[in-house]
């Protein structure tokens, strides 16, 4: 049996039983993440002794009796923007090269809470800034699909190792579809709950009022297990909101009759591939003969959403960004002349540039002057985004449309045209700006082979919606696993 | 020469004495080795949050609704963004936009009467850490333990026209928050720090001048000093037909001389925005009631009440309530006591005498209250007299030390034991034969001679009218 090809339920199932040691998983990823790391580097830090460790711990606990959800003792991933106690944690970023932090994120607790083996941190975008985890310091992710291709990101990393099978499952991080975009690229399962379901201490943040953490797994039902442990109201974090239910499960039913839907005719307009705009279709018909309502409608503001996002995240991330300064943790320029060169040299040599140019964005739109033009209107855009989806979510219980508009591109493809890159986030970030939880999940592929994702989202709080027909479009048909997941372990 | 008139606007920061940090539950207790007083919140870690602290938003209530302002019931924290290594996330949380409190005032009163001068905002924000400059490595080091002390900023209007206006206004409002509890206010320790706006223009004009900023003033002193070299430093200016340069000046109080620190040109550009990491503060009519009913006595109602209640003077009044650390001492011996003329007279001779030779803040005085009701009470029963009673006093101003118990173990309790003492008077009467004789002349002297015996043979301790009654008796007879 190849203990990797398992969900992550299925290997937590198994663990339980006594059929697979918890040391005997967490080895297995270990040794498979080994043998692919060269080829997909999914990876900036892989934590073996650590692992290991924790491995015996959480058995120990199993053996007891103390820890019996239905996770404990699955090896699993982390963003590294993600903070984790003792273990590097750089958001791919050479001023964070050295950076261990002294604690957990409350998501990294709540996981470890439910049994989770972290193997090690996961690639990104530098600080999540990106959409092909190519502007990482530490070297690109290979899409497992296609290796010419990039994985998406920012959460490449994240959700390339769950589709090559090195991990079952791992943790990402959205701001404007860094769960979402990757998760439809690489042809597992995403989802980015409803703003404040997470909590973000520990989170580094980015757009500190549209970062959410959220589950990469294989299918719905391994997302929904991984939502219930992560998520939880936390008094560390202002944003996080105590939510009146945190049963998610419930909502996996193979059952969406009467379930109302809506299609968005703004998202399947001008610029959108057509293999994608087939598959998104053919999966709102299966839905449709399955008993739910489909319904064309017109959101409207979608052409205003990627202004507003990059005016506010980029505004956010201006001031976000400003402690890494090479005083306090993190990389400091070798040589310089006074504490302003010490400034300017360690951030020079430390940040990448698609990093300093969201930094200079939002440093100019927060200037004196330039404040009302760009951020106010940013932050009224916002709300009028919020407004258009409370309309619709008054007629549907779930809107359905395309992840991205195309899939992944070529390796080098996107850096040269940061606008087009920007504009690949057209039909997620919008979901972000209004705060709403969003599934995406694998729905065809197109005619190179590379998979194609499916993007519900939902009212805020109702991830159950979202749940219950991922679940159901899910149950028509088989998961595809990439060629280089099926090789015999080398 | 033309006649100026000066204009005064200022920026006062107060440390707030809450036990933790504003955004963090670090304490906020001064000193400590560096560094110790912090968390990841207060250090900049990435990843950390900041969760605000629920008493910072009530006392900045309180000092809102003292002096006169609307309480505004949706407010917002934003981030100033600048860097310097004093300050680890290298943005400080404050408030721009939507301040916790407008448009107050105060009144104080000045030689033309009552005068209100305006309170243009109070907002909430966070205290940067502190720079140390190593000589020996030459290199800085921070220390962050003050990085997130909770502080109000409290802006007034351009409304003060005098140096005894400025000292007489901080004054004021010193006191109102030392009332409340919301801070010591030491301008020498900092928990209280003020920046003078000032300009001049010809008196009678309607438009301002041009402004400048004066920091670094450490005391009351300093602030009289600096506000009036930059009145004539801004005349000078202005007569010899140069311009006044709008920017920040420091004052040196030890060469009474300031220089300027940065022009309005260097002026950096703060880029505030709503922070996104705190939600907004939402102040219910509730909330604002709540804070309206746990709001002290001021000073002027102690002032008014101890004039009726207690019967004491006004002077005795405004000393006693200069510093509420004293009003709370007087208050608490007067309810033990029951004898408010008494108290009062321990406060405004003894203690204030004692705080005048050792140079000491009415805020140091740490003996408690049952300490002097007992001391009083013990005069009051006869067992201690006035003489005794003082040398008392100081020991419970030293050491706070139960009186009841010292005059015991000193035995320095009054004899008033009328047998013993008649025994004792008679053994003196029979043994100054003479000056029996001589008081029976019609000689008053002989008496006072007889007492002084009597008080001699009791060390000191007897009760002198009892001495006078039973040697009276005694020789009548």
């Amino acid at each position: 049996m190849d203990i990797m090809s398992l969900t992550a339920l299925e290997m937590g199932r198994k663990i339980k039983n006594k059929e697979i040691g918890v040391v005997e998983a967490a080895k297995a990823a270990l040794d498979r993440s080994e043998a692919l790391e060269s080829i997909v580097h999914g990876f900036v830090t892989l934590d073996g002794e650590g692992a290991i460790r924790s491995a015996q711990r959480i058995q120990k606990l199993i053996d007891e009796g103390t820890l019996t959800g239905p996770l404990a003792g699955v090896p699993m991933a982390v963003k590294d923007n993600i903070c984790t106690k003792g273990l590097l944690t750089t958001c791919s970023s050479k001023i964070l090269y050295n950076f261990v932090p002294p604690y957990s994120a409350q998501a990294v607790l709540n996981m470890e809470k439910a049994g989770a083996v972290i193997i090690g941190k996961t690639n990104m975008d530098e600080f999540a800034m990106g959409s092909t985890t190519e502007t990482s310091a530490y070297g690109v992710t290979r899409n497992p699909w296609n290796m010419d291709h990039v994985p998406g990101g920012s959460s490449g990393g994240s959700c390339a190792v769950v589709a090559s099978e090195e991990v079952s499952y791992s943790l990402g991080s959205d701001t404007g579809g860094s769960i979402r975009q990757p998760s439809s690229f690489c042809g597992v399962t995403g989802i980015k709950p409803t703003y404040g379901t997470v909590s973000r201490y520990g989170l580094i943040a980015y757009g500190s009022s549209l970062d959410q953490i959220g589950p990469v797994a294989k299918n719905v039902s391994d997302c929904t297990a991984i939502l219930e442990a992560v998520a939880s109201f936390d008094k560390k974090d202002s944003t996080s909101v105590l939510r009146e239910n945190y049963d998610f499960s419930s909502a996996l039913v193979d059952d969406v009759k009467g379930m109302k839907i809506g299609i968005p005719r703004d998202y399947f307009g001008q610029g959108l591939d057509e293999d994608v705009k087939a598959a998104v279709m053919a999966a709102a018909s299966i839905l449709e003969q399955k008993g739910a309502i489909v319904e064309e409608f017109d959101l409207s503001l979608t052409e205003y959403a990627i202004p507003a996002y990059y005016v506010i995240a980029s505004a956010e991330a201006s001031s976000n960004l400003a402690r890494f300064d090479g005083v306090k943790y993190g990389y400091r320029a070798p040589e310089f002349e006074g504490l302003h060169e010490m400034y300017k040299k360690s951030r020079s040599q430390g940040f990448g540039a698609e990093v300093k140019r969201r930094i200079m964005l939002g440093s100019f739109v927060l200037s004196s002057g330039y404040y009302d033009a760009y951020y106010l209107k940013a932050l009224r855009t916002k709300a009028l985004i919020k407004e258009a989806f409370d309309k619709a979510f008054a007629k549907y219980d779930i809107i359905l449309g395309p992840v991205a508009p195309s899939t992944a591109p070529r390796l080098g493809e996107s850096l040269t045209d940061p606008i087009k890159m920007y504009l690949g986030d057209i039909y997620t970030i919008a979901v972000n700006l209004a705060g709403l939880p969003a599934i995406s999940l694998p729905c065809g592929r197109d005619k190179k082979g590379l998979p194609i994702g499916l993007q519900l989202i939902g009212d805020c709080f109702k991830e159950n919606n979202i749940i219950r027909a991922a679940y159901s479009f899910e149950q028509t048909r088989e998961y595809e696993r990439p060629e280089i997941a099926k090789e015999e372990r080398r | 020469m033309k006649q100026y008139e000066m204009v005064i606007g200022l920026e006062v920061h107060v440390e707030l004495a809450t036990k933790t940090k504003i955004f963090c539950s670090c304490t906020t207790q001064f000193g400590g080795s560096p560094n110790t007083h912090t968390c990841p919140v207060c250090t900049g870690m990435p990843g950390s949050l900041p969760v605000l602290n629920k008493q910072v938003v009530e006392y900045a209530m309180a000092v809102g609704i003292a002096t006169n302002c609307d309480i505004t019931r949706y407010s917002k924290f934003d981030r100033k963004n600048y860097f310097y290594p004093d300050n680890p996330q290298n943005y400080q949380i404050s408030q721009l936009y939507l301040p916790i409190c407008r448009n107050g005032y105060v009144e104080i009163e000045t030689q033309s009467g009552t005068k209100k001068i305006g309170i243009h905002e109070i907002h909430m924000e966070e205290d940067a850490g502190k720079l140390i400059h190593d000589e020996w490595e030459d290199c800085t080091l921070v220390d962050y333990n003050r990085s997130g002390v909770p502080l109000i900023e409290i802006v007034s209007e351009p409304d003060l026209r005098s140096a005894q206006e400025v000292i007489t206004y901080l004054e004021k409002l010193r006191l109102l928050i030392q009332y409340l509890g919301a801070s010591d206010c030491k301008l020498n320790e900092g928990s209280m720090r003020a920046d003078v706006n000032l300009s001049i223009r010809p008196v009678g004009a309607q438009e301002y001048g041009t402004r400048t900023e004066m920091k670094n003033l450490n005391s009351f002193k300093a602030i009289s000093r600096a506000i009036e070299a930059e009145k004539l430093r801004q005349i000078e200016l202005i007569e010899e037909g140069k311009t006044v340069i709008q920017e920040t000046r420091r004052w040196d109080d030890n060469k009474e001389y300031s220089y300027a620190m940065r022009s309005k040109e260097d002026a950096q550009d703060y880029r505030y925005f709503p922070d996104p990491d705190l939600a907004p503060v939402v102040v219910t009519q509730e909330w604002v009631d709540s804070i309206l009913n746990r709001q002290p006595e001021f000073r002027d109602a102690k002032i008014k009440r101890y004039i009726e209640d207690f019967k004491i003077p006004e002077y005795d009044a405004q000393i006693i309530t200069s510093s509420k650390h004293l009003a709370d001492i007087f208050e608490e011996t007067v309810e033990l006591s029951g004898q408010p003329k008494e108290a009062s007279n321990w406060i405004m001779v003894e203690t204030m005498h004692i705080l005048k030779v050792r140079e000491m803040e009415p805020e140091k005085v740490s003996f408690s209250p049952s300490n002097l009701a007992k001391l009083i009470k013990l005069i009051e029963s006869g067992k201690i007299n006035r003489t005794v009673a003082k040398e008392v006093f100081e020991v419970i101003f030293d050491k706070d030390m139960d009186p009841e118990k010292y005059v015991e173990e000193n035995g320095l309790i009054m004899e008033s034991d009328e047998g013993a003492l008649k025994e004792i008077i008679q053994k003196i009467v029979d043994a100054n034969p003479k000056s029996v004789e001589d008081f029976h002349g019609g000689k008053e002297k002989a008496l006072g001679f007889l007492v002084g015996q009597a008080m001699k043979e009791t060390k000191g301790k007897a009760n002198p009218a009892l001495i006078n009654k039973i040697l009276k008796e005694i020789l009548m007879h």
